[in-house]
């Protein structure tokens, strides 16, 4: 199946069918990360810019290694050495990096619709790579993934979102998804992270966690960012705890083997309880794993693809 | 030299005249205005199958001089006026130095009357150095040359303040404008707080930061027996109490801008910065409400908010371009073909809110009127000209608009400033 994106910016602009085609080539990529030889060379000769205007372990190291693993070569942006620092503008700076032929830009940034700038003015793949509290589409990705890989489905599954919605481009990515895919999916969260506005995503909002657990097949637990509390999110973080934690005791009211998901980095003992993270049931390391070979999916349908090259 | 227009079809929403009449002018002022007038001791320009009103007045521009020339100076702005068809403008206080002595005022006078086109009326700050912390010297300003007073982008915070400014602006009668927004509920806010904020993720700024300070303003000018004008308004809450307080006879006028009656946040979509600007482009629920209360009589002005900022600046993320759109070449031509020819309001309603009411507001007595006496600010409009939005040929020093490529039918034709012609050029 042809892949007629041209850059990956989010969710909400793919179909469903373009989903489960990155989805299943992911499977396919899934195996060559376990070889002694962990490389193909599908991308060889393709060069990519890795620019992280943010900080990031997961994000960046699995991207990088899904573009080595497909034999492409990668440059890591590094943020403190750059121009950015002495007041270059982002289009300056993509412009100047541009010059340069890359084939595709991986862009991470803390402002909403930066890729999408960005992708109004180059001529190169743009991929998003988290942007603001808009959209992290290769988590929400590697997240179905995991779902699948775990549940054997997806539609019809009900999966619950635990935290700060409104600031978290992982949940929104993972509400378009979800919805794309036919999950049922709730949102669960303190009322000033939690906009009652998110139900005109096709989702539903509970703010009580121990109603909202009850049968879930997923939790998926989002990061708190401390200081959401100096904004007046919410009263402290111990009253965040209390409230919305996932601990053994409320995990019991989930569907027998619900799985627990969290995009990291894990604020331990605050959102997720220690025991849980490293429980049978946390599928959090798997869903880093599975990272890879979603992006080595991206990477190859965006700029790999024989199809690709003979259509152009 | 004399000035005969001939065969317009004059409106004059203060008079209630609607007819074809000639208009002669002489010294910069109307002299005569009749069916038929004979001389040929005029220049004559001929206005059949055109409209003449009363000069347009816009109430609500930043002309950038002193301090950010770059942007916009007053003959540039001065220039985007005449050609938009406006024959007086505001310009509000937030310059470098800000507008708040007597000495700035002087020199934004001194530079309209060398190079500008177009009357220009400077409006001096509430507070010293738009701080919200100490009034400035309100009668001194006037007597300067200050038109009325506003803090407009800093709004005043602290309503004690604010209620002094409306208590002293009583001793000359004078205006005070609000720019609405309670900071502490708009802080970092980008775009309108609603469904495509959050689809999008940019930090919202709600109804509430505009509703709560409309209504404290309201509550102040009461009290005080003030003359009150709410700038820009935008959202159905603060529309309802502007409303209300009409009806209370408290003196309270208000303000649309075509970016707010024209667009909603549903075009943010795009990120594109042309379009973020403070107040916000509202929900389409908002943008319904304002229509209606233009229709209504709550909206008394439209005015432009023109608010130039240079390309680079607004080139960039999303969170980092300034707030602002440069109206004024685009506010008459987008009125006329989305609201006066689909017929959401009249002709005669249009120029009442953008020549009578400004006049009557601001105490411009021989302004956005046509009668012999009256100065000779006339705008002059064809109903029937199509024209496509090419920032490009703006004769602003900025671009940010984001009408461009719309086309539009009915554009301003001739617009002539104390009996001279200042556009077209």
């Amino acid at each position: 199946m042809a892949f007629k994106q041209k850059h990956l910016l989010g969710i909400q602009s793919l179909t469903p069918s373009e989903i489960n085609t990155i989805l299943s080539t992911a499977e396919s990529f899934l195996e060559i990360s376990t070889r002694e030889v962990k490389k193909v060379p599908i991308l060889r000769g393709k060069t990519i810019i890795n620019l992280f205007f943010e900080p990031s372990t997961r994000t960046r190291s699995s991207f990088e290694l899904a573009a080595k693993r497909l034999s492409a070569d990668i440059v890591n942006f590094n943020l403190t050495g750059s121009s950015v620092v002495k007041g270059e503008s982002l289009k300056d700076t993509i412009l100047n990096l541009e010059a340069m032929n890359p084939d595709a830009l991986i862009i991470r940034h803390s402002c909403a619709g930066a890729p999408n700038f960005i992708s109004t003015f180059c001529r190169s793949h743009v991929i998003n790579a988290g942007d603001g509290s808009h959209e992290h589409p290769t988590q929400a990705l590697l997240d179905a993934f995991t779902i699948k890989q775990e549940k054997k489905k997806i539609e019809g599954l009900k999966i619950v979102i635990v935290g700060d919605i409104l600031h978290s481009r992982v949940a929104r990515s993972n509400i378009f998804l979800l919805k794309k895919l036919g999950a049922k999916t709730i949102l669960v969260g303190p009322p000033p992270l939690l906009p009652v506005e998110f139900k005109n995503f096709g989702v539903e909002i509970d703010y009580d966690f121990d109603q909202a657990i009850a049968g879930a097949d997923v939790i998926m637990m989002l990061r708190i960012q401390l200081e959401r509390q100096k904004n007046i999110y919410f009263p402290s973080i111990r009253e965040y705890r209390n409230l919305y934690s996932l601990t053994k005791k409320r995990y019991k009211n989930a569907k027998k083997n619900a799985i627990i998901m969290h995009p990291g980095p894990i604020n331990r003992g605050v959102e997720l309880s220690t025991d849980l993270a490293d429980s049978a049931e946390s599928v959090i390391l798997k869903q880093v794993e599975n990272g890879i070979a979603v992006r080595m999916a991206v990477l190859y349908l965006l700029l790999g693809g024989k199809e690709r090259e003979t259509a152009d | 030299m004399r000035l005969l227009i001939k065969n317009g079809r004059v409106i004059d929403p203060s008079s209630g005249t609607d007819e074809t009449l000639d208009i002669l002018i002489e010294k910069g002022k109307i002299v005569d205005l009749k069916p038929k007038i004979n001389t040929d001791k005029a220049r004559i320009i001929d206005a059949s199958r055109l409209v003449v009103a009363p000069g347009f007045i816009d109430m609500h521009t930043h002309l950038r001089e002193p301090g950010q020339e770059y942007k916009e100076t007053i003959r540039t702005g001065s220039l985007a006026a005449a050609k938009g068809g406006f024959t007086s403008i505001l310009c509000m206080p937030n310059t470098e130095p800000v507008n708040d002595n007597r000495g700035v005022t002087e020199y934004m006078l001194s530079q309209a009357k060398k190079e500008a086109v177009v009357n220009v009326f400077p409006i001096a700050s509430i507070s010293r150095g738009q701080k919200g912390e100490e009034l400035t010297d309100i009668a001194d300003l006037l007597d300067a040359g200050a038109i009325a007073f506003s803090d407009d982008g800093q709004p005043v915070q602290n309503s004690h303040l604010m209620r002094r400014a409306l208590e002293y602006s009583k001793l000359m009668n004078t205006l005070i404008i609000d720019h609405c927004e309670d900071k502490n509920l708009s802080q970092g806010g980008l775009m309108h707080e609603g469904h495509y904020s959050y689809l999008l993720g940019l930090k919202g700024i709600p109804d509430s930061s505009e509703e709560i300070i409309v209504a404290r303003d309201i509550i102040l000018a009461e009290k005080a027996d003030a003359r009150l004008h709410i700038a820009h308004l935008s959202v159905k809450g603060a529309i309802n109490l502007v409303k209300q307080a009409k009806k209370r006879k408290i003196k309270v006028t208000a303000e649309a801008t075509p970016h707010h009656l024209l667009l909603d946040d549903s075009y943010l979509e795009s990120y594109d910065t042309n379009l973020k600007v403070n107040p916000p482009l509202r929900s389409k629920e908002n943008v319904q409400a304002l229509i209606e209360a233009l229709q209504e009589g709550v909206v008394d002005v439209i005015a432009t908010d023109h608010a130039p900022h240079a390309p680079d600046e607004k080139d960039v993320e999303f969170d980092k371009a300034p707030f602002g759109i440069n109206g004024l070449e685009t506010a008459v031509s987008l009125i006329l073909d989305r609201l006066v020819n689909k017929n959401v309001i009249s002709l005669k309603r249009f120029i009442e809110m953008i020549s009578t009411n400004p006049a009557r507001i601001l105490g411009l007595k021989n302004k956005g009127k046509i009668e012999i006496g009256a100065d000779a600010d006339l705008t002059i409009l064809n109903l029937y000209r199509e024209t496509v939005v090419d920032v490009d040929n703006f004769k602003s020093k900025s671009r940010n608009n984001p009408f461009h490529n719309w086309k539009l039918k009915g554009a301003p034709a001739i617009t002539i400033v104390r009996g001279k012609k200042v556009y077209p050029f």
